[in-house]
């Protein structure tokens, strides 16, 4: 090779043109945006009429609450899966492969898939009155159920998404040397023990990035909300989603998705602050 | 299998090559017909696939979100490269195009004199200006459908054809008292178009106005009884996009909505349903015609080829071959044939009586607002959040919004359409 030294970054620039051109300076043209008022001045006068706008505190809170409900209810099956499947050997390969379909869906195909099975006329409701618990259907899904509501977003939410959790960490424990468990078992720890003392913390890596990954998404959830909760279940980006297409209103959207950029960042660094890896463990 | 990976490279790249030239070549001859109407995927196929399709030289459907339509064009004309020639769109959207974005159609307006066009509607067609600016192209407006397992619960006295809005909430009550089911339904969900039955129907009703009355005490009246009624709406109304879904499934018995959002049902079962006009309140029966219109941008590519998309569409045979397919109704004199769908002719019916109902109250769409058009609709859809859903004071919650309105018209300097009085300068929010 004759350019040894200039070859690793003529590989990756196509990728770094890419993610300049078609992410960080829309990212920075959205920031402008969001900091600009009409005239042209500079302000806060966008984050105001968000903040001002009637679905914005409801928004936060449902999008909060379908994360803070979800992402530790996936971590905890995900978990739970990977565990049970370490100790299956006959149709591992078809349970791996019936787990991970739910990654294969679109968000938007699986909030319908839902919706389907929640609405009114839907299969829960027909299974109910089949089975004689219920007189006539029930709605769940409208704005005098709240909490039905949230959860079966949270429900719906964790089908479609633990599976990216579940294949991120069986990934990680593949990976992990088995002669720590095996030495824990010999001076007699139970099975528990060697889960949370000795599995948990090597699988920090994975879970930590399973984790990051998982967040950064549930605070981006759109679809799902949008197909079952429609107007009843306002969340961040469906609000952004609102400003942008139905009002107009470049400032409020972009103040939107500046205000989920910057709840993302800090989710990440806390995960990265509380979640620290050793430097010999990585 | 024999195939070497040479010769299946060599197949990759001309394959690659054949689809880049395809994608790179405008669809030259196509006249492209950008509209704002027809936009559900079903309408637009059959507008594309029943009507389109013996156009010669061909045609090609693009839609486009309402409040967008005026950056689209404005954005295509500053390109300097203009991509779409036809427009379609109503009144209210092509308005603030005219003055420097459509250019005038009096010579089409000419070749299509004997076609009956409606005079009202080539009498707005000029936009305020004295040239022709769009030649009306099809019209629809908002009617009331009902199951007929309903009507048997009328309140008494009670004429189905001329309904008041107590009586609805009447009729509501009563179906709930009966079956413990609420049966009235509006589309009031994501897609639905809600904002347009505040802004045609009920304001125009109870207040005579839309802007200037926003927050009268008329309107606190009509909202707290707007309220009352809501006790028998069906709560996944919020829901609903397009009545004639829950008006199939039985979920509700008693709708409102657009023409073309209604005639699945209507078709599909005729014989239990009824179509009826909206109701009436204290001010007269508000409603809301919409008149779709066809323009030309200016610098069209294919000006020509449009002006004769535009003779084409308004072919009376073409006119009633729209209605059947997308129901719109015609613009120009036809004889609808005796073997019309009759779902299609109970929409007629009540669309005549609703039009010609002594107390009727003819609402426009909003005009002048260009793209602020959806920030408008905003207010009155927060407006029934507020007071209905949320159940907030509604004095406190109209001159809330009121600012919001106020803004939006001080913006746009939009002159009061109807009902609202004409205004010198923008119309006020009193």
């Amino acid at each position: 090779m004759r350019e040894p030294k200039a070859l690793p970054y003529l590989l990756i620039a196509p990728s770094a043109l890419f993610l300049t051109g078609l992410f960080l300076i829309p990212l920075a043209q959205t920031a402008v945006l969001a900091f600009q008022e009409s005239g042209g001045a500079w302000g806060l006068g966008n984050l105001r009429r968000m903040t001002d706008e009637l679905n914005f505190p409801d928004a936060l809170a449902n999008t909060f609450k379908v994360v803070l409900l979800a992402v530790p209810l996936q971590l905890v099956l995900a978990l739970g899966m990977t565990m049970a499947l370490r100790n299956i050997r006959r149709g591992r390969d078809l349970l791996v492969w019936v787990w991970s379909i739910p990654l294969g869906i679109s968000d938007l195909a699986a909030g319908l898939v839902w919706l389907a099975i929640l609405n009114d006329q839907g299969w829960l409701n027909s299974a109910l009155f089949r089975l004689g618990l219920i007189a006539q259907p029930q709605a769940w899904l409208t704005y005098e159920t709240p909490a039905a509501l949230l959860a079966a977003i949270v429900i719906a939410e964790i089908w479609r998404a633990t599976a990216i959790v579940f294949v991120i960490l069986l990934a990680g424990v593949q990976l992990l040397p088995k002669e720590y468990e095996e030495a824990a078992d010999v001076f007699g720890a139970t099975p528990w023990q060697r889960f949370f003392r000795i599995t948990v913390p090597l699988l920090k890596p994975s879970i930590q990035t399973a984790l990051i990954l998982r967040t950064v998404l549930a605070f981006e959830m759109f679809a799902m909300a949008m197909a079952l909760g429609g107007r009843n279940f306002p969340v961040l980006v469906s609000e952004a989603f609102n400003a942008q297409y139905f009002s107009q209103d470049y400032g409020v959207a972009a103040a939107y998705a500046v205000l989920v950029m910057t709840i993302s960042v800090a989710a990440t660094v806390l995960y990265l602050v509380a979640l620290r890896v050793p430097a010999e463990q990585r | 299998m024999t195939k070497g990976p040479t010769t299946r490279l060599r197949h990759s790249a001309v394959l690659a090559a054949l689809t880049f030239a395809w994608l790179a070549t405008p669809a030259a001859a196509e006249v492209v017909f950008l509209s704002t109407q027809l936009r559900p995927i079903e309408s637009a196929q059959k507008l594309r696939s029943e009507i389109l399709k013996d156009f010669p030289g061909g045609a090609e459907f693009v839609t486009e979100q309402p409040p967008q339509l005026g950056v689209h064009i404005r954005a295509e004309q500053q390109a300097g490269k203009p991509v779409s020639s036809l427009i379609g769109a109503l009144h209210g959207e092509l308005q603030p195009l005219a003055a420097e974005s459509l250019v005038p159609l009096d010579d089409v307006l000419e070749t299509l004199k004997d076609r009956g066009l409606n005079p009202g509607m080539v009498e707005a067609g000029k936009l305020g200006t004295t040239k022709q600016m769009f030649i009306p192209w099809m019209q629809a407006t908002y009617i009331m459908v009902a199951n007929k397992q309903a009507l048997p619960f009328l309140p008494a006295g009670a004429d189905i054809n001329a309904l008041t809005y107590d009586q609805l909430a009447q009729w509501g009550a009563n179906i709930q008292a009966k079956t413990g089911k609420r049966m009235i339904g509006f589309p009031a969900g994501p897609t639905g178009l809600m904002h347009r039955f505040f802004e045609g129907y009920l304001y125009p009703s109870y207040t005579g106005g839309v802007v200037t009355t926003f927050k009268s005490p008329d309107a606190v009246a009509m909202w707290t009884t707007f309220r009352d009624l809501w006790k028998t709406v069906n709560p996944n109304s919020t829901n609903y996009g397009f009545m004639q879904e829950p008006l199939l499934s039985g979920d509700v018995w008693i709708a409102f909505d657009h023409v073309a959002r209604l005639i699945d049902a209507l078709s599909r079962k005729p014989d239990d349903f009824v179509a009826f006009p909206a109701p009436s309140g204290p001010k007269g029966l508000g409603y809301m015609p919409v008149v779709a219109g066809l323009a030309i941008a200016k610098g069209a590519p294919q000006a020509e080829e449009a002006k004769q998309l535009i003779a084409y569409l308004t072919r009376p045979d073409m006119q009633v071959k729209t209605a059947k397919a997308v129901a719109f109704f015609p613009v120009v004199k036809v004889d609808l044939p005796g073997d019309i769908d009759p779902g299609l002719k109970l929409e007629i019916d009540a669309v005549q009586k609703m039009t010609s109902a002594k107390n009727a109250l003819v609402s426009l769409l909003p005009v002048g607002l260009d793209q602020r058009g959806g920030e408008f609709d905003k207010v009155y859809l927060d407006t029934f959040q507020r007071i209905v859903l949320r159940g907030e004071d509604p004095k406190a919650a109209l001159d809330r919004q009121g600012q919001a309105l106020k803004r939006i018209i001080a913006e746009t300097k939009a002159r009061c359409w109807l009902p609202d009085k004409p205004s010198d300068g923008p119309c006020p929010v009193e």
